[in-house]
Formats: structure tokens, sequence, C-alpha cells
């Protein structure tokens, strides 16, 4: 019995340290105060920022746009690849599935660095293309990795049958190995995305001037403690705060909705 | 249109051409294990230029490896060993050796990273072991109730931390400390994850078969279950301890400019000081940092490497 209390007891303490800073930050969402401990009243200005404020909204669209286009170029780039590597059992295949396992330990300091010099040896500005670049080089051996136990589980007699009933290699790799591996490819995607979301080092290094993600604009407002920036902040974690929790309540509700069909 | 739109576009119409060429070179090769011909052979021209197998796909992937993964490595360790003449040098390595502050520097990230792994271990491993033993579908319920920070940006969350720390009073008056906190906060789901996941799998009849032949409770964890999740503890630390070295987001958050790291090193030398030699020698010593850990840990299980997000 003690050790079931200490084992809830030890379970809320982190539960606490996991959600208090958080909750602290939702909480003062609501109010318009410059620092936090001090209340100012309840009010949702700090919500109406987010739509008003042109470069906090101009930062907010650049980096849900830049997630999901990164996202998507790198599942379907790192689907091919998957697939490719799982069916080349010579060489070629040992090689690039070490290629891409490169970026995946390798800490990102040295990827942005690496990328930082790739494109002074191109004279290249940093553009758009550069930072797009950049995240692919990031997310993509991330979707590999999603996606490869899934073509590992599958049955390998699925594909020759399709052949063997006639359809081309296009046809079969479409109908048959695609929708087999669709659930490693959307978890592969959903990862990119977070990835995507949550990278400040290589953005840094590879962003045009000028352009900010919310990782950038967070941590320079951080950093020079703008206290004119930092509020609006508040709310806009606030939000993700809520979006995070509704994803993951439909997951579970999927999760578990499967099981029952089972 | 800029260079790079350029060379993106000559990029992928090398890329086509590259895979057509493939695809049409190729295309009697077989594709079946058996050794039967590819179906495709004997079908018309525009068949035969899209026909490929399914190797070749990992064409593309390899040939954006090769671009913006493997060469760029190739232009640090150029970098690292010429001075800005372009002459071979090794003075860029002498200099990071022969700096007091930057030895010093190399020492605070290594002890930062493992102070972090340890009290991640330390929290995370309790936790994981009673999630484990919890009803499975509670236990993964309250695991995703520990990891869904993760989902929000981490820079909104050290501010969120460093908020609740300067209420405390804390900021400024604990830098180690309070980079410790930080770090720990940021890097604590990556450790539950890939502990959870070894624990829930782990066979529970050794348990009880430990039990049964006399041994205690405490006896039970040190000699078959601690020994069994061994790997999920390298693989939790791996992700924990190499990241955290060059993690400077959170010291600079939260350890008042005043804990370097020795990625707030690399990157002051590429976007402040203007030494990318240097820089990139110093990047050439964190990857060595990185091998060596990774030889002493045995290697890592590339499914486990912060891929266990997606859990």
């Amino acid at each position: 019995m003690t050790r079931k209390i200490i084992s809830y007891a030890f379970l809320v303490f982190v539960l606490i340290f996991v959600y208090a800073p958080i909750l602290l930050l939702v909480i003062y969402s609501f109010t318009p105060s410059t620092i936090i401990g001090k209340w100012d009243g309840f009010s949702l200005s700090l919500y109406g920022e987010l739509f008003t404020n042109a470069r906090v909204r101009t930062m907010i669209i650049n980096t849900v746009v830049l997630a999901l286009l990164a996202a998507g170029l790198s599942t379907i780039l790192g689907t091919i690849g998957a697939i490719g590597i799982f069916y080349s059992r010579g060489k070629l295949g040992k090689v690039v599935k070490g290629a891409s396992n490169i970026n995946v330990i390798n800490a990102e300091i040295v990827i942005g660095v690496s990328l930082a010099l790739l494109f002074s040896f191109l004279t290249f500005n940093r553009t758009y293309f550069s930072l797009l670049l950049g995240h692919l080089a990031l997310i993509t051996p991330f979707v590999v990795l999603s996606v490869t136990p899934k073509l590992k589980q599958m049955d390998p007699s699925l594909y020759e049958a399709a052949l063997d009933l006639g359809a081309t290699p296009t046809k079969a790799l479409f109908k048959v190995i695609i929708p087999e591996i669709m659930s490693g490819i959307v978890s592969g995607f959903m990862l990119a995305i977070t990835l995507s979301l949550d990278d400040y080092i290589i953005t840094s290094f590879t962003k045009p001037i000028g352009f900010d993600t919310i990782s950038t604009y967070a941590y320079n407002a951080v950093k020079n403690q703008a206290k004119s920036d930092l509020p609006a902040l508040r709310a806009l974690s606030a939000i993700i705060f809520l979006i995070a929790v509704i994803v993951v309540i439909i997951m579970n509700i999927r999760a578990s909705r499967k099981e029952k069909t089972k | 249109m800029d260079y790079l739109t350029i060379a993106l576009l000559v990029v992928v119409i090398v890329l086509t051409a590259a895979i057509a060429f493939f695809a049409f070179r190729y295309r009697k090769r077989t594709y079946g294990k058996d050794g039967r011909e590819g179906v495709t052979t004997d079908k018309g021209l525009k068949r035969r230029l899209f026909a490929f197998s399914r190797k070749q796909l990992c064409i593309p992937y390899g040939v954006f490896l090769a671009l913006f993964v493997v060469f760029p490595l190739f232009l640090i360790l150029y970098n690292a060993f010429t001075d800005r003449s372009g002459h071979i040098s090794f003075d860029n390595f002498i200099l990071f050796f022969s700096t007091p502050s930057t030895i010093t520097n190399l020492f605070m990230s290594l002890l930062i990273a493992f102070v972090t792994t340890a009290v991640c271990i330390l929290i995370a491993y309790p936790l994981a072991y009673i999630l484990s033993r919890m009803k499975a579908s509670r236990g993964y319920i309250l695991v995703m109730l520990f990891v869904m920070p993760m989902w929000i940006n981490f820079v909104l969350r050290a501010m969120a931390l460093r908020e609740l720390l300067d209420l405390f009073g804390w900021l400024g008056e604990y830098n180690f400390l309070n980079t410790i906190i930080g770090m720990v906060y940021d890097f604590l789901p990556f450790m539950i994850l890939p502990l959870y996941s070894t624990l829930i799998k782990m066979d529970r009849s050794l348990e009880e078969a430990a039990a049964d032949l006399g041994a205690g409770r405490t006896r039970t964890f040190v000699k078959v279950t601690l020994p069994l999740s061994v790997p999920g503890i390298i693989s939790g630390a791996m992700m924990v301890f190499l990241p955290t070295m060059s993690c400077y987001v959170i010291s600079e958050t939260f350890g008042g400019g005043k804990i370097p790291l020795i990625g707030k090193l690399i990157e002051e030398q590429f976007l402040a000081a203007d030494n990318w030699h240097y820089g990139s020698a110093i990047a050439i010593i964190m990857l060595i940092i990185m091998f060596i850990t990774m030889l002493v840990t045995g290697g890592f299980k590339s499914e486990n490497v912060r891929g266990g997000a997606s859990l």
C-alpha cells in the first residue's frame, strides 16, 4: 500500500514539474501584463495580438507553411528512399542507409554549420529554398526511420502476387506497397512536422535575413528580454498547448477504436 | 530567380534524367527473387522509360544525401584543416587546445551533458517502471501525458520554465542549476519513451521465475529487471547526452550567458567572430566526442533514436 502511495506521489510530482510552467503561461495569457506575477485583469487582448500584430502573424504563418511544405516533401523523398533502401540488398542500399543515419545522430549545430558552409561554397544567398533544404536534410532521415519498420512487417509475397497478376512494377508500388506502409508514412509525416516546428539551430543557419519562425522569434525575444514581444508568445503557447491536447485526444480515441475493431 | 532556384531545377532535371536512364538501361532486369523476367520488357518505349526496379528508388534520396549531408561534412573537414588563405594548417586545433577558456568550455559541456543524463535517468526510470506496471491502456495514456509537452515548441517551453524560475527568484542566482533544470525539462520525454518501451516489452515471466526461485523484490530488480532494461537506458542516454552538449538555446536561456556550451562556441565562430575555419575545427572535435560516446555505448539502434517521438 505504501509502495502504491509513494509511486503515485512520484507521478504527481513529475506531472507538476512538467505542467507547472505551461499552466503558468496559460493563466497569464489572459492578462495583458508585461511581466508574469502581476495580474492586470482578465483580457483576451494577447490572443487578439496574434492576429493584429503583423510581425507575429507573419512568423506564425511562416512556421506552419514551412513545416507543412518540408514535411510533405520529406515524406515523399523519405518514403521513396526507404522503399529503395529496403529492396536493395547490395552495397548501394547499405551506403544510402548509412548516409541517411548520419543526420539522425549528428548534432544539429554540426548540420547547421555544414549547410552554412555548403551554401557559401556554392555562393548561394540564404533564401527560403536554403531554409527548406536545411529542414529537409534534418527531417527526411526520420521519415525513413518510421517507414522502414512497416516495410519489414509487410508480407513480401503481396508484391510478387501483384506482378504475377499482371501489374506493372509502378502499379504494384502504388497499389500494394504504399497502402501497406501507409501508417508508417503518416507517422513519419507527423514526426517530420514536429521536428520542423521545433527546430531552432538549423533554421538560424539557413534562413534568409528578416525571416522568422516561432523558434527564432521566441529565442530572440527571450534573449533580448523584449518586453513588448514576450506577452503575445504566452497566448501562442496556450494555443499550441490546446492543439497538442486535441491531437493527443484524437490519437487516443482512434487507437482505442482500432483496438475495439480488432 | 536566384542561383539556388536554378541549381535546384538543375538537380531535379538531372535526377529525372538519371532515373529515366537507369530505368531504360536496366529494363530487362529481373524483379522477383526467383529470377523471373520483369513484365515490362516488351511494352512500348514509354513503359520502358518509366519502368524501374524497386531498389533504384533509393537513387534520388541517395543523391540528396550526398549533396546535402555528406558533401557538407567534407566541407567542415576541409575548413577545419585549412587557414583563411586555403593552406593546410593545424592552427585551429592548436588554438582550441591551447586556450584555457575553450578547454573549460569543453569540460563544462561534458559535465552539463553528464549531469542532465544522470538526472533524466533518475527521474525517468522509476516513472517508466511504474507506468509499465499499470494496466496497459492507463499506462499508455499517462505516458502520452508525460510526453505531450514535447509537441510544444521547445523555445516556448523553455520560456515558460524560465518565467517560473523567475517567479521563484532563481534566475541569475543559480546558473548551473537552472541550466540543468532547463535541460532536464527539455529532454526528459526522450528518456521516458525508450525506457517505457523497453520495460513494457520485457518478458515478465523472467521476473516471476526469479521470485519463484526465492529472490526478493530488490534482488529480482537488480539481477533481472535492471540488466534487461539496459538497452533502453543506453538509447535514452544517447538521445539526451549528445544533443545536450550542443543545445545552447537552453544554456543561453537559463544560464544567464554564464554557462557556455561547445555548441555556442561553434555558433559564435560562424555568426559573430566570422572565423569559419576555427568553427569547423570545433565542430570536428564535437564529432569526435560523439563518435567516442557511440563507441563506448556500443553504437545506436536507429529504431530508438528520436524516432521514439512517434510512439
